[in-house]
């Protein structure tokens, strides 16, 4: 095997974190692994670009680590709606309607997730973000319900993918009380855009795999698609401005 | 033992195999925490455990795992069963037939699931006939489909509360625990739309977008025009003889309050929210912010109403 890496390039039992430099298919990796005697523990660094650059603040680690994650997400969704009630697609909806009261209320909620989630870290807060929505046109209703979708999905699938990695009954249980509050705002924003698509795109009876897996007979059964911190960052850092992007390195 | 040649040929059954594993860097941290080398004697043990983990059957689960998912599995039941019901009856057309169909295939694939985790420690399947809709006459969920979707919002919102209650009972197993939390989510979907067909038929008529008339906090006048969230106690539900238990406290008022709470470890989130200008955090919009959790044995009292004397028999939600 030692003709495998180029001379001083291989992960040794003194420097086991010295990357990799081939990508390895699942195979040659197990074989690699079976092969080798006095092993020392190899890590796969450099998979992720993020790690602890400058101008990225991470979330940091154990359950503060997690509400800050969450509040990082819900202070996204807090700023977008109130943009949305200050932009001229709001406005001009007349009082009474139901969408009127639907951006009402989701501002309400966001706004109220984020100032607990603040209050309950404390001085374990991370800061206020700014965000970037110059993508979004907030005259436009397509335009917003797009976004308010994107975020409302992700945000579900976000605090799911999370809570494998909280260690307090307590707040876990705080996760599972905001969740569902996002998932129903999940689905009235998918019902608002395409009635019937509230667990996702709809064909008559058939729905397709965006939200949840479609299967009937699988594990993972018409569940939602949960999704870890890296992957909802991805999205998210991408509607928030430089100096405000975030990473969670402590949860793979 | 070709290795290579087994997860081959798992993958032609399982295309999902590779998924199933631990991710390359978990596999390394499970290798380097046996303390021991990786050589060739000890390479069958540990694809031993990688497969073990990997489908789980082998080692028996705790047994508030197996409690836990089995209540959810007897009010998915409850669920699969009662929508069935009122497809059976013809009682929707057109999108809203196809809606009650998607939602009545989500409880049949989350069946599959828990099934699937629970193995041989599943309870067998009760059967229609286990389940009285009616709970005892007091309720005539089949007369209309404004009717059946009145406690179809009661049955959804409970299973909510149950599932979040039942949550940290799942916590020593991350990936059940991870799939009830994808499970429970769904059913706040349902929950959302139930709500807004229920607008739908009160405002418009049948097959209309709910999504167009706009929902009144606490439900509006007897719970008719429902939001897509529990706004205060929803004026006790539908029929609140029998369904304000649905939204009401759990054994312990204290660590399962009512829906219409709005303290959250220990803090107000009506009175420390920083409103939106112009906006104002009323007691509604601050119930509505979170959904409460319910203790088993509450969850179990409301579910009782809805056995048939074969349902006793079999021990449901007993």
């Amino acid at each position: 095997m030692s003709s495998t890496f180029p001379s001083g390039q291989r992960p040794t039992a003194s420097d086991p974190a010295r990357p990799l430099l081939t990508p390895i298919k699942r195979r040659s990796f197990f074989m690699y692994a079976g092969a080798t005697a006095g092993a020392t523990a190899l890590v796969l660094a450099g998979c992720n670009k993020d790690n602890n650059s400058p101008n990225v603040t991470d979330v940091g680690s154990g359950d503060f680590g997690i509400l800050n994650y969450a509040y990082a997400l819900e202070q996204l969704e807090a700023a977008f709606y109130i943009q949305i009630l200050a932009g001229s697609y709001f406005t001009g909806l007349a009082a009474g309607s139901a969408e009127r009261q639907l951006f009402t209320d989701l501002a309400l909620h966001e706004k109220i997730h984020s100032d607990f989630l603040q209050k309950a870290l404390g001085s374990n807060a991370i800061k206020q973000l700014t965000p970037n929505f110059s993508s979004i046109n907030f005259g436009d209703r397509a335009s917003l319900l797009s976004a308010a979708q994107a975020f409302e999905d992700l945000g579900v699938a976000a605090y799911n993918g999370a809570a494998r990695f909280i260690q307090s009954a307590d707040y876990l249980t705080l996760a599972g009380k905001i969740v569902s509050v996002e998932a129903r705002h999940a689905a009235l924003i998918r019902d608002t855009i395409a009635y019937n698509s509230f667990v996702g795109t709809a064909t008559g009876a058939g729905i397709a795999d965006d939200v949840i897996d479609p299967s009937l007979s699988t594990p993972t059964a018409r569940q939602e698609k949960s999704k870890l911190p890296a992957v909802v960052l991805d999205t998210a850092n991408k509607f928030l401005a430089d100096g405000s992007k975030i990473s969670a390195n402590s949860f793979r | 033992m070709d290795f290579f040649q087994i997860l081959t040929d798992i993958e032609k059954t399982d295309a999902d195999v590779y998924d199933r594993f631990d991710s390359r860097r978990a596999v390394f941290k499970h290798l380097s925490g046996m303390g021991k080398k990786v050589t060739a004697a000890t390479l069958p043990l540990l694809l031993g455990t990688m497969f073990q983990k990997a489908y789980g059957q082998t080692t028996a689960l705790p047994a508030i795992i197996v409690e836990t998912l089995n209540l959810a599995l007897q009010l998915e039941y409850l669920e699969r069963y009662y929508y069935q019901a009122g497809l059976d009856r013809n009682l929707f057309t057109g999108q809203d037939r196809d809606a009650i169909t998607i939602i009545r295939d989500d409880e049949v694939g989350h069946i599959f699931a828990l099934r699937a985790v629970l193995g041989t420690a599943a309870i067998p399947d009760p059967g229609a006939d286990a389940f009285d809709y009616s709970a005892g006459g007091r309720l005539a969920p089949f007369a209309s489909a404004k009717d059946f979707l009145g406690t179809s919002q009661a049955f959804v919102d409970t299973g909510v509360r149950a599932y979040k209650g039942g949550a940290v009972n799942l916590m020593s197993n991350k990936d059940i625990l991870t799939a009830a939390l994808n499970i429970h989510s769904v059913e706040a979907r349902h929950s959302s739309h139930i709500r807004s067909m229920r607008r739908a038929y009160t405002a418009l008529g049948p097959n209309t977008n709910g999504t167009t008339v706009a929902g009144l906090e606490g439900g509006g006048p007897n719970d008719t025009l429902p939001k897509g969230w529990i706004s205060l106690l929803e004026g006790g539900g539908p029929v609140p003889a029998v369904t304000a238990p649905v939204y009401g406290p759990g054994a312990d008022p204290a660590k399962f309050p009512a829906e219409d709470n709005v303290t959250h470890g220990g803090l107000n989130v009506q009175t420390g929210t920083a409103a939106p200008a112009g906006l104002t955090i009323t007691a509604a919009a601050a119930s509505e912010a979170f959904d409460e959790p319910l203790d088993a044995v509450t969850v179990k009292t409301i579910a009782r109403n809805f056995r048939s004397a074969k349902g006793v028999t079999l021990g449901l939600f007993a």
